[in-house]
């Protein structure tokens, strides 16, 4: 099977690579980069858990194909911190033990990324509602709501 | 209370009690920490499983020939090349472990027993082959009826599952005729008759709930390496990597000790991977080839082959006094095992009735097998559904008698040393404080707007102890690393920091814990039964001490004087020499410690008992649409006896985490099946477990009754924040549209028929 030769932005850098027509891009982040910071939950676009930002949108990766990436531009979870200094969405999830397992959690930080982006001051309805694309099975949510309120707080006064 | 709790009490902590740092947080919300699929190893091979298409059916025949001509496919396994084993032998243990169920789980032998059960495994060069390959393998059926209801099961001419299979009672085979229903088990106390004769009121109703999956976000996946010598490297995400260990040899006849296992970081688990699936056929697959081999399920594949918990059909009676006085309480309830025995009956059992001071009780639990998949255990197994139904009617009585929901309750509660029906006696608990501060707390002040109603239950789980393992070392900087046998499914590594660092009287950040694999420490038992705060967190304080009491030796031998005048205080040994007091710190020992003495660690290995019983209480308000049937949380509050927190936004998040699955238990989540007895919603999008916009906040509030039986008063708090909860809300709905509800889930079209039944 011929394979497509895809350039695409990825967490800032130009990155070349070849894929099937039938690769989602969830298979070419984990299998083809080795980018495994997203997470499989389900692969039918129900849990959230593989959820990147793709051209400023939030989306399921495995219900996007590998092929159709040419010219996109990818955020993953490995893109989110700067390398130095956590993203505040990051750090309120730390400061408000907004994880247990944590296998969700790349899914919910680019989820709630996107939505804070599109609504810098939500209240805890919209982001209950922006997040609920996002399956969870430890917090039962009150925390990453807390830590996603606060995130946002945050940013709108560091004007970030 | 022992000494060391005695001395705890009251004081105040460094660490314990307070907010500290995940240790593995930084690497969960950058995308590095590494699960069960993350793993890839060079030259692997890709496994899939093939699954049956019927949910009761003899295997007649399994053609792999088209399959393994296929190019790019390595090997084929069948239940013909897992090894058979014996049945288990009676007396039966509470828990049973039977390898001949076991093994016919992994791969079916003669019979598919359930829609889904894996048949076949294929490991090829990637994926897609593999899959390919499913479909050339050829199997013939001669398809059977199948069964699903528990008390139909247990029927006499019900379709049979398992032709050697027979009822036990009591402990004693009652019949020559196979049956599904494997055992029936029973407690009871006082005389039954003679209660229900006190009474001035009986009540009496039926209930049953719905079998519900984990729902854990990660799936299986499991990664193995069979080498030339025998022995098996593996990676897998599981609750208890020594038991996989243990499962896996005695499934293919190994040797433990030719068996390594890592356990990964842990996607959630809640008693789904305490079990082996794919992890045997791994490591066949991987000797068969001589090359790695991975096995990740597909969400469809847990919806049909892993989990869930057990359904219920259960009855309830209970007899009180005008005053609420219960004189007695029966309960019976019907668990399905699901294809192989081993429903949770034992803690059914004890979950009905123990937080209330009942001189006649008897209870009696079945466990029937049907056609759907085994079960798993699940949070706190076996009790919710025997909450459910006892604090069902405790709600009806505390309405037949006009007396409010919590009083009754405090007047029955069981006091400190109440034996319960299943024998265990209550040490000190805060089964009080539970119930009098959710009375004191706003929600239950607060006013209800319409359609909305308020419930409340009460639920008990006895936690679990057992085998732990841990060593501890002191690094030369300073730093003290801590290791254990349980993977850290709920943060368990931080807690475990924690009391290290409350012990050694040093920063948090200068422990480093970590979960060591089944080939560098003792057994550890799962990661489950909320034992692990609990019991490895024991072994840590011990493991610890030691490492003091040679500091101390340390000490002694520098200043040259007896290790008995030598004390340890916050980070520090201290002694008083010539009438000046000397310190060296952790730091400056370590420093010493190689030149003088050589490296200083300690380790404890413990078979931890004493955990005790845990009370917990929850309140809820919900509001139904009348027009639609649905129903929405509104308010939740949750009281727990932790004994005492160590990490107070764990445990908080274990209580808000539990609390939100008995929401989805008792309103959504369930499984469909069609005439035939096949799954019809294995999806997240079918099978709708609680989202973001489902919930209310939940508020907590944690009761501390220090369990004397460890170091630093600790219970273990994950299961029974989950035990009242589809009580709390099914009698919250009850009271919002003043119907009885019995059946769970109170799915919307549920209640909108018992609505309109009104009409």
């Amino acid at each position: 099977m011929a394979r497509h030769h895809i350039t695409a932005t990825i967490n800032g850098d130009e990155t070349e690579f070849s894929c099937h027509t039938h690769q989602t891009l969830l298979d070419v982040l984990r299998t083809e980069l080795n980018l495994t910071g997203t997470k499989n939950g389900c692969d039918t676009g129900d849990c959230g858990a593989c959820t990147v930002i793709v051209n400023g949108c939030a989306v399921n990766a495995c219900l996007v194909l590998g092929a159709e990436l040419e010219g996109a531009t990818v955020e993953t979870i490995e893109g989110m911190s700067d390398g130095k200094k956590l993203h505040p969405l990051q750090q309120k999830f730390l400061d408000h033990a907004a994880l247990q397992c944590g296998v969700c959690t790349p899914g919910f930080l680019n989820m709630a990324k996107a939505l804070l982006e599109k609504n810098p001051d939500p209240t805890e309805t919209e982001v209950r509602y922006g997040l609920a694309g996002n399956l969870c099975r430890c917090t039962g949510y009150d925390k990453i709501v807390r830590a996603v309120l606060d995130a946002a707080k945050e940013m709108r006064a560091n004007g970030s | 209370m022992n000494e060391d709790s005695k001395k705890r009490l009251g004081t105040n902590y460094q660490w314990i009690g307070k907010s500290t740092p995940r240790y593995d947080g930084m690497d969960k919300v950058t995308g590095r920490a590494r699960y069960g699929d993350d793993m890839v190893l060079p030259n692997m091979l890709h496994a899939k499983i093939l699954r049956s298409p019927h949910a009761h059916a003899k295997i007649l025949k399994i053609d792999t020939s088209k399959a393994m001509a296929l190019k790019g496919v390595k090997a084929v396994v069948t239940g013909a090349d897992i090894p058979d084993h014996p049945p288990a032998k009676p007396p039966y243990p509470p828990i049973v472990v039977d390898y001949h169920d076991i093994s016919r789980n992994v791969l079916a032998k003669e019979k598919v027993l359930y829609h889904g059960h894996a048949v076949a495994a294929v490991a090829a060069t990637s994926e897609a082959i593999a899959k390919e390959a499913l479909k050339l393998i050829e199997v013939d059926y001669d398809v059977l009826k199948p069964v699903l209801d528990p008390i139909e099961a247990a029927q006499p001419d019900a379709p049979l599952l398992h032709d050697d299979q027979f009822t036990y009672i009591g402990g004693e085979e009652v019949s020559k005729k196979p049956s599904n229903l494997f055992r029936s088990v029973v407690k009871e106390k006082g005389d039954l008759e003679k209660g229900f004769a006190e009474a001035d009121v009986i009540l009496e109703r039926e209930f049953s709930s719905q079998p519900v999956h984990q729902g854990y976000i990660e799936p299986q996946a499991t990664i193995v390496m069979a080498n030339e010598d025998d022995g098996v490297e593996m990676w897998t995400t599981t609750q208890g990597h020594f038991v996989i260990r243990n499962y896996c040899a005695k499934l293919l006849n190994m040797d433990i000790s030719k068996i390594k296992v890592t356990a990964s970081e842990i996607g959630g688990g809640f008693g789904g991977k305490n079990n082996v699936y794919g992890e045997p056929v791994a490591i066949r697959l991987s000797q068969m080839t001589g090359r790695p081999v991975r096995i990740t399920l597909t969400r469809k594949e847990l919806f049909l082959g892993t989990g869930p918990t057990v359904g219920s059909r259960s009855r309830v009676k209970i007899g009180a006094k005008k005053d609420g006085t219960i004189t007695a309480a029966e309960g019976e309830i019907w668990y399905q095992a699901g294809a192989f025995k081993g429903s949770p009956v034992g803690r059914a059992l004890n979950t009905f009735f123990s937080p209330y001071n009942i001189e006649h009780v008897k209870t009696v639990a079945h466990d029937v097998c049907v056609n759907r998949p085994k079960v798993a255990a699940y949070r706190a197994p076996g009790a919710p559904m025997a909450c459910f139904a006892a604090e069902g009617v405790i709600n009806d009585l505390a309405k037949e008698l006009g007396m409010d929901p919590i009083d009754l309750r405090l007047k029955n509660a069981a006091p400190e040393g109440y034996e319960t029906v299943a024998g265990p006696k209550h040490g000190p608990n805060g089964l009080i404080e539970v119930l009098e501060q959710v009375k004191n707390s706003d929600h239950y002040k607060s006013k209800l707007k319409e359609n909305q109603g308020r419930g409340f239950a009460l639920g008990y789980w006895l936690h679990g102890g057992g085998l732990s393992s841990v060593a501890a070392h002191l690094l030369a900087d300073g730093t003290v690393s801590v290791a254990t046998g349980n993977p850290d499914i709920g943060g368990s590594r931080s807690s475990m920091r924690v009391m290290a660092a409350e012990e050694l009287g040093i920063d948090v950040e200068q422990i480093i814990p970590s979960v060591g694999d089944t080939a560098t420490l003792g057994y550890s038992h799962l990661t489950a039964g909320s034992r692990t705060t609990f019991a490895t967190g024991w072994a840590v304080v011990n493991a610890v001490r030691e490492i003091i009491e040679k500091m101390r030796g340390l000490a002694a031998k520098i200043w040259e004087i007896d290790v008995d005048d030598v004390t340890w205080e916050a980070g520090h040994a201290v002694a008083t020499k010539s009438g000046k007091v000397e310190r060296l710190s952790i730091k400056q020992l370590a420093a010493k410690a190689m030149p003088m003495v050589g490296p200083i660690a300690g380790h404890s290995e413990i078979n931890a008992g004493g955990a005790g019983p845990a009370f917990c209480a929850e309140l809820v308000d919900v509001e139904v649409d009348p027009e639609t049937g649905f129903t929405s949380p509104k308010r939740f509050t949750v009281a727990l006896d932790a004994g005492r927190a160590i990490s107070p936004d764990y445990v908080e998040g274990q209580m808000q985490g539990g609390a939100v699955q008995g929401i989805g238990w008792a309103l959504n989540e369930e499984y469909f099946y069609d005439d035939e007895a096949k799954l019809q919603n294995p999806s997240f999008l079918d099978y709708r477990m609680p989202v973001a916009s489902d919930v209310p906040m939940i508020d907590t509030i944690i009761v501390e009754v220090p369990n004397p039986n460890h170091p630093y008063g600790v219970r273990g708090v994950g299961e029974p924040p989950l035990v009242p909860a589809p009580a709390a809300v099914a009698n919250a709905v009850e009271n919002a549209i003043g119907l009885s509800m019995s059946d769970l889930p109170l799915s919307p079209p549920k209640i909108l028929k018992a609505i309109e039944a009104t009409k």
